[in-house]
């Protein structure tokens, strides 16, 4: 890849969801609460200007944030997935090769476009806004990491307008300059402390660093972060997403669980989200694995159990697994505890076509396959839930608080905006 | 029954010929078979641009845009003079015609009972999206 990187990134995207279809909105404080309505994920510019911070818990700040005039969404994730889906179709225009690198993230390779990568970021940028409604900001540079630097600088900068390109030497010294080590891509808080001990303060600092000891007392991955921070590409864009390794679908609980048939509803229904995204990357499972978790942040009695159950053959059909997971949960699951979370692990996948069976057992029959495509396609084209198994009940007793949640205007026809 | 399930829901427009005929005459309309109608493509001119909105009033009745339809919004579309618009007015929505000349702008309605609104300076305006269809449901 020889031309220049760009990374587009929504600007405070979950905040900017909300306000498109609620302009009462705009200009005020907006946070969005983390699943089960915890604490703030999202924040509006208004709402971090108040000091608002992520992570920040929403029972204990509930009166201050309304006498401040903050206004609390649920997080709507149907809403942003859509939206996103929106951003990145748009993006598909600007580049062949653009890597969604998140919800609201993505890198592009502008090769082709040198000399005028500044007008295209502009017309990109613009063309989001118009269709989409979504303010993004664009960074361009040599490298990912530089490309996010010059985005971080885009954002803050005002006189920026929403795209910044790192095109001199003299321009990276002085964006890297502005920064702090945790303002760098992949740099946390520990690993800034680390570095600091050993004399390595800034981002500058951490560019000229020799590359060899990097490696040599952290990682590859941070020799690669300080390679790029001087400009040298490491790392291409990853236009095909990798395989997963393994599949988690785990949720807290709206309230905490004490009886077995709700927990076992709730572990039912992850098994049903985690077995779709299994087929829908034509995979297979080879172990289930339960866990059950009480509630860390009170002093009661606590119990973190997990249990794996290994299947005969691989299967990614939802009975199969189903039936797994069960077995694993009556392995762990004891009275007298308060549950506060559950979760399904499947692991040891494969390729679906390259199983084999042994003298026991089969795998997935085509019969099983099929049941398993039509039910898939209802749910895609009915709404997820249409057709479940039956150990997932009616009640959803276990299903999360979200009482603060917009309406999914984009994609159920029966909670569309209504306008006069 | 599984079976056909599954096919059904593998390709929920139904094609309008469909035909194998295993052993005897071959289809005359065989060479002439069309991609069935796609009523996406005569609705929705740009995916990632289209918004669908439920019609609420009876300001725009006269545009044949009745309560209960599907106003189907297009933000790529610019709003010009005599284009339905769905505008944020004062931070409200509101579906009206726009209605550009000599550097005024004003929101007109197609009903005798609700009067034009002109948009003045000290108003917030801006046009959300630009109405491309409408959709109504004359059977349930």
């Amino acid at each position: 890849m020889s031309g220049l990187i760009a990374l587009v990134d929504c600007n405070n995207f979950y905040a900017s969801c909300e306000r498109l279809f609620d302009p009462t909105l705009r200009g005020k404080p907006v946070v969005v609460l983390s699943n089960n309505d915890g604490c703030a994920i999202a924040r509006s510019n208004e709402a971090k200007a108040l000091g608002i911070k992520m992570g920040d818990p929403w029972h204990l700040n509930r009166a201050a944030w309304r006498r401040q005039g903050v206004r609390v969404r649920s997080s709507n994730y149907t809403l942003y997935g859509d939206l996103s889906r929106r951003v990145m179709t748009v993006l598909g225009d600007f580049s062949p090769n653009v890597e969604v690198y998140s919800i609201d993230e993505a890198f592009l390779d502008l090769t082709g476009f040198e000399g005028r990568e500044e007008a295209h970021a502009r017309q990109l940028r613009s063309r989001v806004l118009a269709w989409t409604g979504i303010p993004v900001s664009v960074g361009i540079a040599k490298t990912k990491t530089l490309a996010k630097a010059a985005n971080h600088h885009a954002k803050k900068n005002g006189a920026c307008a929403g795209v910044f390109i790192i095109k001199s030497e003299e321009a990276r010294l002085e964006i890297l300059g502005r920064l702090q080590l945790t303002d760098i891509w992949g740099i946390g808080d520990r690993l800034a402390y680390r570095l600091k001990a050993m004399g390595i303060e800034s981002p500058v600092a951490l560019a000229e660093a020799d590359a060899e000891t990097i490696r040599k007392t952290f990682s590859v991955v941070l020799e690669r972060t300080a390679r790029e921070l001087k400009g040298e590409p490491c790392q291409e864009l990853e236009l095909v997403n990798p395989p997963s390794k393994s599949i988690c679908a785990s949720r807290s609980f709206g309230a905490e669980q004490t009886a077995f048939v709700p927990v076992s509803e709730a572990v039912a229904t992850f098994v049903a989200r985690g077995s779709e995204k299994l087929r829908r990357q034509q995979l297979v499972a080879g172990t289930v694995s339960v866990f059950l978790e009480t509630n860390t942040f009170k002093a009661v009695k606590q119990y973190h159990p997990w249990a794996t159950v290994s299947l005969p053959v691989a299967s990614a059909d939802i009975r199969t697994l189903t039936t797994a997971a069960q077995n694993a949960l009556r392995m762990i699951f004891k009275q007298g505890y308060r549950y506060k979370k559950a979760g399904v692990l499947l692991d040891d996948l494969s390729a679906a076509g390259c199983v084999q069976g042994d003298f026991w057992s089969e795998p997935d029959s085509p019969q099983s396959q099929a049941l398993m495509r039509a039910m898939d396609r209802l749910n895609k084209v009915w709404g997820r839930g249409t057709v479940k198994t039956a150990s997932c009940g009616t009640r959803e007793t276990w299903r999360l608080r979200a009482d603060l949640m917009s309406r999914r205007y984009t994609t159920r026809w029966d909670e569309l905006l209504r306008v006069t | 029954m599984e079976r056909m399930l599954v096919e059904v829901l593998c390709d929920l427009r139904a094609p309008l010929v469909a035909m194998s005929v295993p052993a005897g005459f071959p289809s005359p309309a065989e060479d002439y078979l069309d991609k069935p109608l796609d009523f996406n493509e005569l609705i929705i001119a740009n995916p990632a641009a289209t918004f669908a909105v439920r019609v609420d009033g009876d300001s725009m009745i006269g545009a044949g845009i009745h309560p209960g339809d599907i106003a189907v919004v297009d933000r790529s579309l610019s709003a010009k003079d005599g284009r339905v618009v769905l505008a944020l007015v004062d931070g409200a929505f509101a579906l009206k015609r726009f209605r550009k000349r000599n550097g005024r702008v004003w929101l007109a309605s197609e009903n005798p009972q609700y009067p034009d609104l002109v948009i003045s300076e000290d108003m917030t305006f801006e046009v959300w999206g630009c109405v491309r269809r409408c959709v109504r449901m004359l059977e349930p």
